[in-house]
């Protein structure tokens, strides 16, 4: 385990090297950007890659936190972080509350089930416009915690460094931990894992909740971040999106979510230079992934050159 | 019976009817190779669109519309020659994401060709409605009734009465001992993408005349029918028939009655429901694993 922090550093160095190579504030943005989807990535991972339970729906979580920060401090004056913390809550709540008749299904019927939950999600947004102001969204105050304002990119950008850091460094010890081991045993067989004394209902819905939590919080921040919410951070297609940063980056590697985040934010940036075809492009360049490495980017690579199994 | 119920009736069956189809059409795909097809949804926009393309370009409206029901079928073939062949082995996870991708890729030639626009057909006869107990049906929703009807019926005659039908099911239950027998399940695989697509051309091709259609129609009408496939229970065609009606009649019952702002998130609602009380949906085999 000498090693074992060696990513985690060379992360760091990028994250601290990188502001030396972003020429401008556009830049800094996509960055922030891939910080962020990275977090959210790494959380569904957890639940999809280590546990082995697919979600079609997480953005849903996702936009809950956002419209829970812009919503209870435009209307309602809360803090943010106290805004931040209840939507949160309400995101685990939920799925505290759904996780139990969720994971009783399987394969594509929790696809379907997850995507549903997310889809019901986004309409509700698109619908209470008295509340969210509709298809067109909403303004967010900017974030100031403790007499301090978060403005500018590079200020967010390493904060939002700094909690992908964090973030990290945390999934990679809750995965080397008992509960880690728990989750990856049962996504292997559940019955095996029964037999092991693991509580495969309450593992599954520990985990359902954990990443809910996790994607709640990155909406809020990206809510008071970006200063304004719309529907889409809640969309089917950005649950999809998420999905395959998880998989293009690779299923149950830590790494492979920050690596297929990175990848799938600044994908459609570099096509946007395409004139139209860039739907097109992204649907391809999916398509060919999926095709080539299906077992996602690090461990394919990793087994490449490192000549492990 | 009111003539209020009666009016909701017609036009829940009439778009239930649509549903089944493309139920039908991932239905299809999911037995013959246990995918779930995201790309189903772009049939339909492919139909109701290359339909309005045919016939704007001065085609007659049958020819028109055998050829937009030939050209997602061959764009089907190619889908599994190319993206779900050489994935084979992917998981489950993996397989969905090639789907998405390959409607992202048809959804965008469609967008750069033939615009963003929203498109009209004409209704297939005449337009004027006809009354019946108090409420009004359209022509067109006889044609989306009786063209489905025939469907359903033609492949229950196709898996029960040919060889190429029988040899779908045979692979469908068992793809190794299928091709012990001799059955080319490559072949069969191709013929189930074919008819998959051609199933919800077809759909997209009756629903035009009533909803309109444009590059983006496929997303809605395509979850719509994964949401009709799942509550009938996956992989059965009978479900697929019955949920693809329970799902348009419900919608429409609840436009109607409730609220029609949430009319997309009926479905959905349905589905979550049907779920938490039946995991495999309604007809779906009560299947005990084996460890």
């Amino acid at each position: 385990m000498k090693h074992r922090n060696t990513g985690l550093f060379l992360l760091a160095g990028i994250l601290v090297a990188l502001p030396l190579l972003l020429p401008n504030s556009y830049y800094y943005d996509i960055a922030i950007r891939m910080a962020i989807n990275a977090v959210v990535a790494l959380g569904l991972n957890l639940l999809i890659g280590f546990a082995g339970q697919v979600s079609l729906g997480h953005a849903g979580f996702f936009g809950i936190g956002a419209y829970a920060t812009a919503i209870l401090t435009t209307h309602f004056g809360w803090h943010p972080l106290s805004a931040l913390l209840a939507g949160a809550l309400g995101a685990a709540a939920l799925a505290a509350l759904l996780a139990r008749p969720i994971f009783r299904l399987r394969g594509h019927y929790l696809a379907m089930a997850t995507l549903g939950l997310g889809i019901l999600i986004a309409m509700a947004l698109k619908n209470e416009a008295a509340y969210t102001g509709g298809p067109d969204g909403m303004a967010v105050a900017p974030m100031s915690v403790f007499g301090l304002q978060m403005d500018g990119e590079q200020q967010w950008y390493w904060f939002f460094s700094a909690n992908l850091l964090f973030s990290v460094w945390a999934c990679r010890n809750l995965i080397d931990s008992p509960f880690g081991r728990a989750l990856r045993a049962l996504h292997g067989c559940e019955v095996a894992a029964q037999v092991a004394g693991v509580n495969v209902a309450r593992y599954k819905a520990i985990i359902f909740v954990f990443s809910a939590f996790f994607a709640s919080i990155m909406g809020s921040l990206t809510a008071h971040y970006v200063g304004f919410v719309t529907p889409n951070v809640a969309d089917f297609f950005y649950s999809i999106e998420l999905v395959t940063m998880v998989v293009v980056g690779g299923m149950a590697s830590v790494f492979g979510s920050v690596l297929g985040a990175a990848l799938l934010t600044a994908l459609p940036q570099a096509l946007a230079t395409l004139e139209g075809w860039e739907t097109v492009a992204f649907g391809t360049i999916l398509v060919l992934f999926m095709v080539f490495l299906p077992e996602g980017l690090v461990p394919s690579l990793s087994r490449r050159f490192a000549g492990r199994p | 019976m009111s003539a209020q119920f009666l009016q909701f009736f017609f036009s829940g069956i009439t778009v239930g009817a649509t549903y089944a189809l493309s139920a039908l059409g991932f239905t299809l795909i999911y037995n013959a190779c246990n995918v779930i097809n995201f790309a189903q949804g772009e049939f339909i926009m492919l139909g109701g669109m290359l339909t309005v393309f045919f016939v704007h370009g001065g085609l007659p409206l049958p020819i028109a519309a055998i050829l937009a029901v030939i050209a997602p079928a061959v764009v089907g073939i190619l889908l599994e020659k190319f993206a779900i062949e050489p994935a084979q082995g992917a998981g489950s996870v993996s397989l969905i994401i090639i789907t998405i991708g390959a409607s992202l890729v048809i959804r965008g030639v469609i967008q750069i060709w033939l615009g963003k626009g929203a498109h009209i057909l004409a209704a297939f006869s005449s337009n004027e409605p006809i009354a019946i107990g108090g409420a009004t049906l359209l022509p067109q929703s006889l044609w989306v009734l009786g063209v489905a009807a025939a469907m359903v019926i033609a492949l229950w005659l196709f898996f029960r009465r040919t060889v190429a039908g029988k040899a779908i099911l045979a692979t469908s239950y068992n793809a190794l001992a299928a091709q012990l027998v001799g059955i080319p399940t490559q072949w069969v695989l191709r013929l189930s993408f074919a008819l998959s697509a051609a199933m919800g051309a077809v759909a997209g091709i009756l629903l035009t005349p009533i909803t309109l259609t444009s590059y983006d129609v496929g997303i809605m009408l395509g979850l719509k029918g994964f949401v009709a496939a799942v509550v009938g229970g996956l992989g059965s065609g009978l479900g697929a028939v019955a949920g693809g009606l329970l799902v348009g009649l419900v919608e429409a019952m609840s436009a109607g009655y409730i609220s029609s702002a949430y009319k997309d998130a009926v479905p959905f609602v349905l589905i979550l429901f049907i779920l938490f009380f039946l995991p495999r949906g309604l007809f779906g085999a009560r299947i005990t694993e084996r460890v």
